[in-house]
């Protein structure tokens, strides 16, 4: 699915240059569920989004399938990210002003469908999630558990091919987490997904296939 | 989507949306209210104008007006002063006291006269669809009782002479003090103007209320028109006869002002060539009225006019609307000033204040726009969002405002407050030095006539009655103010407010399309 040929990220900041990535060679294959852990710093954010189209390398080569994410335009990164690409996030990142149907009904807007069939996609992903009922709640009327779940169906209502969680249990409960990294694993499972978490807990990095560690920007594979 | 995103904003945002709504609705309403006010004030302004000059004046012509104390050379130095030789009047046989009436006819000092060969001249003007001159005249009246001063110069010197009572009866002190004499003086304005009729000058502007206009065969005749509310406030009538600089006429017709509630530019109207003769202004003329024949030449007309007839003053609409002074024409300054500058002010205080709100919405929001972005929407899309937000709030607050300056247009129109307009170059100034110089005139009149007759305590009525002479001699009007709504200024208002939406929206928008994707990731909201 994915291949980085000797990606650097540097970020210069005033006068000091800061290298978050750091000659990364690195291979995902289809359908692969990965773990990426590191200290904090470390450049794990930095590389999910080379994964998710979200910015380009300083140099190197960010290849999705056939298409150079490196190279692409602006408004090439959003088609892909519209269409190919899911995400979730630490925070959830829900719109507080929009009912959870209608924040998952954005991840849709893109693609440019109906609005009966948006609509309807959107109800199918939330009963995916377990929230059947709350589509006309707006995200701060539900649980953290419960937001996390709408912004997987957000990521997930599109079916996109890759799926990319900048850590989605990290401000979740225990027995939560363990319910939410279910979800992504049977979605994982049922999907064909690719799926790349971000994570600091070792409890979620276990039940990955793959595990990558990165440290001052450089990733080696983990036992 | 676009649509339900931004009603969830508007609504579940509804403090910053209620901020800029209610800023908007403010400028908007008070640009609706100074517009349309303004628009009134205009209106009236040429109701004022149109009372005098008539309808379809473009351009008038005359004569400067002369500094108060030079006197013009038509009735010679000492204008305005009453002559009463020793014979004048007739003497009542047992009080030997006089009965004077005098009635003088004379161009008034605002209004000098001029050749009426201008009048043919400005007519040869390219441009000049047509013209007519008219003569502006006052006719002043003095009516009144002189003292016997024969009898009263024997009665003194009877007294001095045995220092014992008089013998014969002395005239007993008028009602001016004066010793004997009581008089009125009174005023009118008289315009000669052509019986032939014209499209054009003042009497265009008028309808006929009672009798009938001017004909041509009116030219040499004693025949009179008067302004209906003079006729009525001087007691005349259709058929009676007015006394015009000494001369019985008789009134055939009475106008009105049409259209407004104005009076009319002159109290007494009467044929041209019977003006010129009755005030020894023989082929003379104080105003030539023009009409262009396109209104997009009258800049050319004017300068043409100019050229044609040096040592004029040629004036157009325009220039004139800027004479019309009175409460009118401090309506106007207010209006044309302090409301323009008030509504440009909250206008761009309501602009800043809608940038702003959008501009911190737009950093608040960093993380919602980051995360659209990254989940795969467009900068356009974002920043279209964050655009029409702008937009429908400055809208709500254009919709809002436009109610409000409705509600205050209605307000001013309930109240419908009288200006009073008059009319003139230097209006103020030009009172004054009139009455000035009537108020010196009828001081000279009184010595001199008293002096006449030997007796010195003549001065005392000095000033008497200028004031009644001014009001009467201005062209002054009263309006009703009435701001009109337009669509025009509904249009602007609804213009301005999307205007100001979309520059916030603009500003807003950039600083979304800016953001990165990967804002979407940070940590902290
Ligand atoms: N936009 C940026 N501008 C400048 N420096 C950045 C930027 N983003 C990240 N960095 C720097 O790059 C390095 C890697 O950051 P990154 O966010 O990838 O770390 P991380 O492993 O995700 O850490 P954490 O576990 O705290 O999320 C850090 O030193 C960080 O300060
Ligand atoms: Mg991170």
């Amino acid at each position: 699915m994915y291949t980085l040929t000797n990606v650097t990220k540097t970020y210069v900041q005033s006068k000091r240059t800061i290298t978050a990535l750091k000659d990364v060679t690195l291979a995902i294959p289809d359908g692969q569920l990965v773990a990426i852990q590191g200290q904090t710093g470390g450049g794990k954010s930095t590389l999910l989004q080379m994964l998710g189209a979200l910015d380009r390398p300083s140099s190197g080569e960010v290849l999705l399938a056939d298409a150079a994410l490196s190279a692409l335009p602006d408004r090439k990164l959003a088609g892909l990210r519209a269409r190919e690409i899911g995400f979730v996030f630490q925070g959830f990142n829900l719109i507080p002003t929009l009912s959870a149907n209608e924040n998952v009904e954005t991840a849709l807007a893109p693609l440019g469908l109906a609005r009966a069939e948006s609509r309807q996609r959107a109800a199918e992903a939330l009963a995916s999630v377990g929230l059947a009922d709350r589509g006309s709640h707006l995200p701060a009327e539900l649980s953290g558990g419960q937001q996390q779940r709408v912004a997987i169906a957000r990521a997930l209502v599109k079916q996109p091919r890759v799926l990319l969680a900048d850590e989605p249990t990290g401000n979740l409960d225990e027995e939560t987490r363990d319910e939410i990294m279910d979800l992504l694993e049977g979605m994982w499972r049922d999907r064909g997904l690719t799926l790349v978490i971000v994570t600091h807990d070792s409890a979620v990095a276990k039940r990955a296939q793959r595990r990558l560690h990165i440290k001052h920007g450089t990733v080696r594979e983990a036992a | 989507m676009f649509a339900t995103y931004l009603r969830r904003e508007l609504t579940n945002r509804r403090k910053q949306s209620i901020i800029i709504a209610i800023g908007m609705a403010l400028a908007i309403a008070l640009v609706i209210v100074v517009n349309s006010v303004s628009a009134g004030v205009k209106d009236a302004q040429a109701a004022v104008l149109k009372s005098v000059y008539g309808v379809g004046t473009d351009i008038t012509v005359t004569k400067p007006a002369q500094a108060p104390g030079q006197g013009t050379t038509a009735n010679g130095p000492g204008r305005g002063r009453f002559d009463f030789g020793a014979d004048s009047g007739d003497a009542d046989s047992s009080t030997g006291s006089r009965e004077v009436h005098q009635s003088r006819l004379e161009s008034r000092p605002d209004a000098p006269v001029m050749a009426s060969s201008a009048l043919t001249r400005a007519k040869s003007v390219t441009g000049v669809a047509a013209a007519a001159g008219v003569l502006s005249l006052t006719n002043s009246t003095f009516d009144g009782t002189l003292p016997n001063f024969q009898q009263l110069r024997e009665a003194r010197e009877d007294r001095g002479g045995s220092g014992a009572a008089a013998s014969t009866p002395a005239p007993t002190g008028g009602a001016d003090g004066a010793g004997g004499s009581s008089f009125t003086v009174s005023s009118f304005s008289v315009l000669g103007i052509d019986p032939a009729g014209s499209d054009v000058g003042p009497l265009s502007a008028t309808t006929l209320a009672k009798g009938r206009a001017f004909t041509k065969s009116d030219t040499g005749k004693h025949v009179a028109v008067l302004d209906t509310s003079y006729a009525k406030a001087a007691d005349l009538a259709l058929d009676d006869t007015i006394t015009v600089g000494g001369t019985d006429f008789t009134i055939v017709g009475l106008v009105s002002a049409s259209g407004s509630d104005a009076t009319t530019a002159s109290n007494v109207y009467v044929p041209l060539d019977v003006a010129q003769t009755l005030s020894g202004n023989a082929g003379k003329i104080s105003t030539i009225y023009v009409t262009a024949a396109s209104a997009d030449d009258i800049a050319q007309v004017k300068t043409a006019l100019e050229k044609k007839l040096p040592s004029t003053t040629v004036s157009t609409q325009a220039d004139l609307a800027s004479t019309v002074s009175g409460s009118l024409g401090s309506a106007g300054e207010l209006v044309a000033g302090l409301g323009t500058w008030l509504s440009l002010i909250v206008l761009a205080a309501a602009f800043l204040i809608a940038i702003l709100f959008t501009i911190s919405g737009v950093t608040r929001r960093t993380r919602e726009f980051g995360t659209l972005k990254a989940i795969g929407w467009s900068n356009r899309r974002v920043v279209g969002q964050v655009a029409g937000e702008s937009v429908v709030q400055g809208l709500i607050g254009g919709v809002i405002g436009i109610a409000v300056g409705l509600i205050g247009i209605l307000v001013v129109n309930l109240l419908a407050p009288t200006l009073s307009g008059t009319l003139g170059q230097n209006s103020t100034a030009d009172a004054a030095g009139r009455l000035g110089r009537l108020g010196g005139a009828a001081g000279t009149t009184g010595a001199g006539g008293a002096s006449a007759g030997g007796f010195g305590g003549g001065g005392a009525f000095t000033g008497a009655g200028p004031g009644g002479f001014t009001r009467q001699a201005a062209a002054s009007t009263d309006v009703v103010l009435n701001a009109p709504v337009t669509l025009w200024v509904i249009l602007i208002a609804v213009g301005l407010a999307v205007l100001g939406g979309l520059i916030a929206g603009a500003i807003g928008g950039w600083r979304a399309s800016r953001l990165r994707p990967a804002a979407a990731l940070r940590s902290v909201a």
